[in-house]
Formats: structure tokens, C-alpha cells, sequence
């Protein structure tokens, strides 16, 4: 089993898991005269557990797995010179 | 609830490179042809939606069909998409819904300064998403041999485990192993790092792995290949460890992690 996988991405239709990474948990958010925002919508009520994980993303997911990995994360959003 | 609503799938430059373009050639959720609401240097692109589908109680109700959201979700993707091949674009938050386009220019006059920041901030960058799995490797076919001339039922089964259990602990430590490489290599080249959660439950696909590591880069557009490259040579030759790279994407994972000087009317997730 090799570790290296190169997947034709053009074209490839985009994962529903990862587009709800990014559309549940991130994107601009907006206040104003909104209709309602995702953040307030109590998604336990969703019958969706693939997409509750997929909104609950902020959790720091790596505590306990990878203890190392709160250094990476400032290595790579620090302030860098350069 | 005959009326309209207004969608707001981005925020962008309405620069030159949008001349010619036309949205409505990226559909649109509600099948409604995205349109521009511009004000001053910054422009948002909105759809009309009914109000019968994204008033709130109707949304909430929506929002429990995995159907709908799917749908919604790749229409929302598509107009990023059609935005991101011509210009920064600073993609919203699913269903970010307004009474009506005053709301959104209001908006858009509030956050001016903080958009045209970020716009510059996210200019020539994409985001990469990397995925690190464990994938234990099954018994070879020796062992599996052996295995079958085992007289004893009982000792097989105990071996079977306990060979399971080895090859899962490993398949763990290497690609952790791979994913702090990773972060350490690749990361170099990239200017953020987010961590989502890792993908797991019935979206997550079976047969995967175990997905560890669920991470966005924010990397420079002309560093994309050698990122790509930096990725793969951290994981290659190591034994039970899949990894996935997708993208490029707009980038989703980092808008919501913009300055502290951002107005009312803009907020951090």
C-alpha cells in the first residue's frame, strides 16, 4: 500500500463531507438583517451525524491524538518573517 | 410568503476580470441567476430566492434533508467556483440569507474597508485541503497461511486479533508520523493552517481508513505545486498511510479567520 495517491482532481466532483467542512464551519460570517444564521441553528436536531461532525469542526481535533500538533498550527499561522 | 429573499453566495472586487462573465452561467441555489449588488469598490454576489424556502422556519426545516442541503451546498459551491476562476472571492457561509438587497449593500457599506482587507489578504492564494488516513494493512497472505494451518480454533482467532490490533497500532503511529511531517514540510510553504475536524460517520465513505488529520492550507497560488509535491514526499514509502489532497479550493477555511479590526456587521465565526 503506497501512501502516495494522486487523484485526478478536475475531475472529480467535490466530496459532500468536504464541502460541508468548509461551508458549515467556514465562509464569511455575516450579521445584519439576516434571515438566520447556520451558527444559530441547533444542528443536534439535524438527523444528519455525518454533518453535526462536519459543522462541530472547531473543536480542536487533534488534542489528545497529536500533541504536537498545537506547535504546527502556530508554526504555520504565526507571524513568520518571510 | 410570496415574496423574494436575498442569497449572498461572495464577496468580491467587481474588477475587469469579471467583465464578460457572465454568473448566471454558474446556475445558482433555487435555480435563480446569481446576480451583482455593488457598492463603491466591493460587490456581492446574491441570488433571489423564494421566501416560501428561506424564510427562517423554512430553512431550519431544510436544513434537517440531507437532500436539500446537498443541493444547496454544490449550487453555493458552483457560483464560488465560477467567481474563484476569475478573481479573489471571499465566499460566504452557507445559507447566508437577507431580507432584501438594501440588507446586503447596508452590509457591504459597513464592512467596506474590512472586505477590500481581506480581498488583498486572499489575493493569489488557494486552499488545499490535506487528509491523512490510517489504513491498516491486512494479514499477508503468509501469515494468513499459517493462520489456516493452525489446528486450534480458538489460538487462530486469538492470533487473528491480536495481529488486527497491531497492524491498526501501527498503521496510527505512521500516519501520525506522516501528518506532523506533513504539517512540518508542506507547512513551510503555506501561510495558514486550519485543522477541521477529522471526517468520520456516513459522509465519510466507508472503507477509508481512519481519517486523523482533516487540514487546510492557505498556500500561494505559484507554491501549489511544490506544496503538492512536500505533501507526497512526507508520506511516501510508509506503510498503512493514505493521504488525500483536495482542492484548490476558495478559501472557505480561512475568511472566517480574519483581524480584530473587523466592524459590526462582520464578525469572526
Amino acid at each position: 500500500m503506497s501512501a502516495y495517491e494522486e487523484v485526478p482532481i478536475a475531475q472529480r466532483q467535490v466530496a459532500l463531507i468536504d464541502l460541508l467542512d468548509r461551508l458549515l464551519s467556514g465562509g464569511v460570517v455575516l450579521t445584519g438583517d439576516l434571515v438566520l444564521t447556520i451558527a444559530d441553528v441547533e444542528l443536534v436536531r439535524i438527523s444528519l451525524n455525518a454533518v453535526i461532525v462536519a459543522v462541530r469542526g472547531d473543536e480542536g481535533a487533534f488534542g489528545s491524538l497529536l500533541p504536537g500538533a498545537s506547535d504546527a498550527w502556530e508554526g504555520a499561522t504565526g507571524e513568520r518573517p518571510g | 410568503m410570496g415574496g423574494e429573499l436575498t442569497y449572498l453566495y461572495a464577496v468580491v472586487r467587481p474588477t475587469a476580470s469579471l467583465d464578460g462573465a457572465d454568473p448566471r452561467e454558474a446556475g445558482g441555489v433555487a435555480d435563480a441567476p446569481p446576480r451583482i449588488v455593488r457598492v463603491g469598490g466591493i460587490a456581492a454576489v446574491v441570488g433571489s430566492v423564494p421566501e416560501a424556502d428561506y424564510s427562517e422556519a423554512a430553512l431550519r426545516n431544510h436544513l434537517e434533508d440531507l437532500g436539500w442541503l446537498e443541493e444547496v451546498a454544490r449550487a453555493h459551491h458552483a457560483v464560488v467556483e465560477f467567481l474563484a476562476a476569475r478573481t479573489t472571492v471571499l465566499p460566504l457561509r452557507l445559507a447566508t440569507v437577507y431580507r432584501d438587497d438594501d440588507s446586503v449593500r447596508a452590509v457591504l457599506r459597513e464592512g467596506e474597508r474590512a472586505f477590500a482587507g481581506m480581498l488583498d489578504r486572499f489575493a493569489g492564494h488557494v486552499e488545499w485541503g490535506v487528509k491523512v488516513y490510517a489504513e491498516p494493512v491486512a494479514a499477508s497472505d503468509a501469515a494468513a497461511a499459517e493462520e489456516s494451518a493452525e489446528s486450534d480454533p480458538g489460538r487462530a482467532y486469538l492470533r487473528r486479533r491480536r495481529q488486527q490490533r497491531n497492524a491498526r497500532g501501527a498503521a496510527r503511529s505512521a500516519a501520525v508520523e506522516a501528518v506532523t511531517r506533513i504539517r512540518e514540510t508542506a507547512g513551510e510553504l503555506a501561510v495558514e493552517l486550519v485543522g477541521h475536524r477529522p471526517q468520520q460517520g456516513q459522509l465519510a465513505g466507508s472503507g477509508a481508513g481512519e481519517n486523523l488529520a482533516n487540514d487546510s492550507y492557505l498556500v500561494p497560488g505559484d507554491s501549489s505545486g511544490a506544496f503538492h509535491e512536500r505533501v507526497w514526499r512526507a508520506a511516501r514509502e510508509m506503510t498503512g498511510v493514505r493521504v488525500e489532497i483536495t482542492g484548490p479550493w476558495a478559501p472557505y477555511s480561512f475568511v472566517t479567520l480574519t483581524g480584530p479590526d473587523l466592524p459590526e456587521g462582520v464578525r469572526q465565526s
